[in-house]
């Protein structure tokens, strides 16, 4: 077990290097420099002092190289061009509304989104079923930036506790995190209902109705062992995407997370924030990842951790 | 007693693979109700929208803004007097073709490399399928906006002759350039499936060239999957660059997309509910079409839809 966590480890390590590798260049190729795309008048001489302050000046495979000796030395993402503060601050001030958004939005997908499955493939070919995907459907065709506006108009307008859009008060993540999780409970159901049906056809689900088992316990006790197992798997990539992908709700709900700062960098070109954040949403996904092939092994014996 | 050998005409008539799926498909009434929605969008979207009486997607009238419905403006108009309905056929076009061009551009790759892969096997396919997995873990929408910056600018350059095509292109590259992952996956396990029977054995002993086995007689017998998953990327790709766009880095001006409007629509919601309800409708029920017509495929062709 450690063995293979550490090899995970390992293999993790490469695909950040690699991840790096492939990010460094690309935004290093990006056209123009952070200093040129300013609305405001540069001289020739200014920009090339800002260059060399920020060291845009050297060449980019050295570039390359004092990047990651920064960050391992220093522990330095680097400084932003655009506000002038180091990336890790940006980092670590907007990153604890978009992780409250991603958490609460993953509750809401599971919650919503297993039982349906479940229901859908114990009831299949019914009314529950139809009417389960039916919704599943719509959450996956039915984009955040239409749900929210309309979440906005219908229900933030109507009860005054729920604001239409901001931060601070803690009811203001509900309607974000319905928003951003809606998408994900649709594909859960859709994911948990096809794993479900499958178990349910296996041959020790009839011998435990052969034994006079009630449908209920069943469920509960044999088939939701092996029928969650994809959508356990599919939890830890979700929640990365939940948390790397909710730039759209921050910007219709004005939640203070990353999305903006990284839209905005993108925009101005500036360089060292998307590169942290690129980075730091990497090690995010591969963690996550590890976190979903553990707890996946845990329920599943037969998945081998050593063979794999 | 005499044995009736088949006459000619029912040998020709023997069932095929794809006559066979086909003949379940179109039982599905919903698959088959998405088809003709699809092939009736792309109608009005591309032929209805070149005929005289449509009007200039772009043709300001200041003095009638968010005009009702009406005889001259069959959708009304939006906040500076543009025709909605005109904007909305416009829009389509470019939504459309960013899922169709993106999509090929991934299923060209993907096919690619996924068929390479599973036919070299060994340490070359390990190494391979390393590089999907790393850029598995690249959060997909940060990526494609940075791509898209870098490719622009050549790209632009080349394709002047496109005209207000010119400055999406580079989008549509962006997002197939790094959408093709799991076609890669999908093609792998195929190929490596199909490159053990006889047929390839056989192709191998007439000593043709290895490139000709798979990519003549291996890649089509692959197909089937790769274009079911496709057919589900298309709705995703859509989705996507109306994301972008709703983020503002996506499709520029003179250009919209459906993103854009629905994005323009949410900005007057509490008093012309229209202008985001009526390109939200364009869109979600063209995704819809999309999903069902891709579901009602997979099971015609009986494809497990698995994640890796």
């Amino acid at each position: 077990m450690l063995k293979y966590i550490l090899q995970r480890l390992l293999q993790g390590l490469l695909v950040m290097a690699a991840l790096y590798t492939i990010v460094f260049f690309l935004v290093g190729w990006m056209p123009g420099d952070p200093f040129s795309s300013n609305e405001k008048n540069i001289s020739p001489e200014v920009r090339e002092n800002m260059k060399k302050a920020w060291g845009l000046d050297k060449p980019l495979w050295q570039q390359y190289l004092i990047y990651p000796k920064n960050l391992i030395t220093e522990g330095s993402l680097g400084v932003s061009t655009e506000k002038n503060r180091p990336v890790w601050d940006i980092i670590l001030q907007s990153f604890p509304a978009s992780l409250i958004l991603g958490v609460s939005a993953l509750f809401i997908a599971v919650g919503i989104g297993v039982p349906i499955g479940i229901l859908s493939a114990t009831k299949k070919n019914t009314a529950i079923d139809y009417g389960g995907m039916a919704i599943a459907m719509i959450g996956i065709c039915i984009p955040s930036f239409i749900i929210g506006p309309v979440l906005q108009l219908t229900l933030a307008a109507k009860i005054p506790a729920l604001k239409i859009a901001g931060w601070g008060h803690p009811l203001d993540i509900i309607l974000p995190s319905i928003t951003l999780g809606l998408g994900t409970a649709a594909y859960l159901a859709r994911l948990t209902r096809g794993s479900m049906l499958e178990i349910l056809n296996q041959d020790y689900i009839r011998t435990a109705k052969a034994k006079g088992l009630k449908t209920f316990s069943v469920v509960i006790k044999h088939a939701l062992r092996g029928g969650l197992l994809p959508s356990v798997a599919f939890i830890g990539p979700a929640f990365a995407a939940l948390i790397s992908g909710s730039f759209i709700v921050e910007t219709i709900f004005q939640v203070p997370g990353m999305g903006q700062h990284f839209v905005n960098a993108a925009i101005k070109r500036d360089p060292f924030v998307l590169r942290g954040v690129v980075l730091f949403y990497g090690l995010l996904i591969v963690f996550m990842n590890l976190a979903a092939d553990l707890i996946a092994a845990a329920l599943n014996p037969r998945i081998r951790l050593e063979k794999t | 007693m005499r044995i009736s050998l088949p006459t000619e005409s029912e040998l020709e008539k023997g069932s095929s693979l794809g006559r066979d799926a086909w003949a379940r498909l179109r039982k599905n009434k919903l698959a088959m109700l998405s088809m003709c929605f699809i092939g009736l969008m792309l109608i009005i979207c591309f032929i209805v929208a070149q005929l005289p009486f449509i009007d200039d997607p772009n043709e300001q009238n200041l003095e009638n803004r968010f005009a009702p419905p009406s005889g001259d403006h069959i959708m009304g108009t939006d906040q500076l007097g543009r025709d909605l309905f005109s904007r909305i056929l416009f829009g389509g076009q470019i939504s459309m073709l960013v899922g169709f061009i993106a999509t090929g551009v991934a299923l060209l790759i993907g096919i690619t490399y996924g068929a390479i892969s599973g036919y070299a096997g060994g340490r070359t396919d390990a190494i391979m399928m390393r590089v999907v997995d790393t850029l598995y873990a690249i959060p997909f929408l940060v990526l494609v906006i940075v791509l898209k910056v870098v490719i622009a600018g050549p790209m632009e350059e080349q394709l002047k002759w496109m005209g207000r095509f010119a400055n999406i292109v580079p989008l549509f590259f962006a997002i197939g350039a790094l959408g093709w992952l799991t076609l890669a996956r999908i093609t792998r396990t195929q190929v490596m499936a199909i490159k053990e029977q006889e047929f390839v054995e056989a192709a191998t002993s007439l000593g043709l060239s290895k490139m000709r086995i798979l990519f003549r007689h291996i890649v089509p017998n692959t197909l089937g999957p790769a274009i079911v998953y496709a057919t589900l990327t298309i709705p995703s790709f859509i989705l996507f660059e109306a994301s972008l766009s709703y983020l503002g880095v996506g499709i520029e001006a003179p250009n919209s997309s459906w993103g854009i409007l629905i994005k323009e629509g949410a900005d007057f919601l509490e008093t012309q509910l229209y202008l985001l309800i009526i390109p939200g409708l364009f869109f979600s029920l063209t995704l819809f079409a999309f999903n069902f017509l891709g579901d009602g495929l997979r099971d015609a062709l009986d494809v497990r839809a698995s994640k890796d």
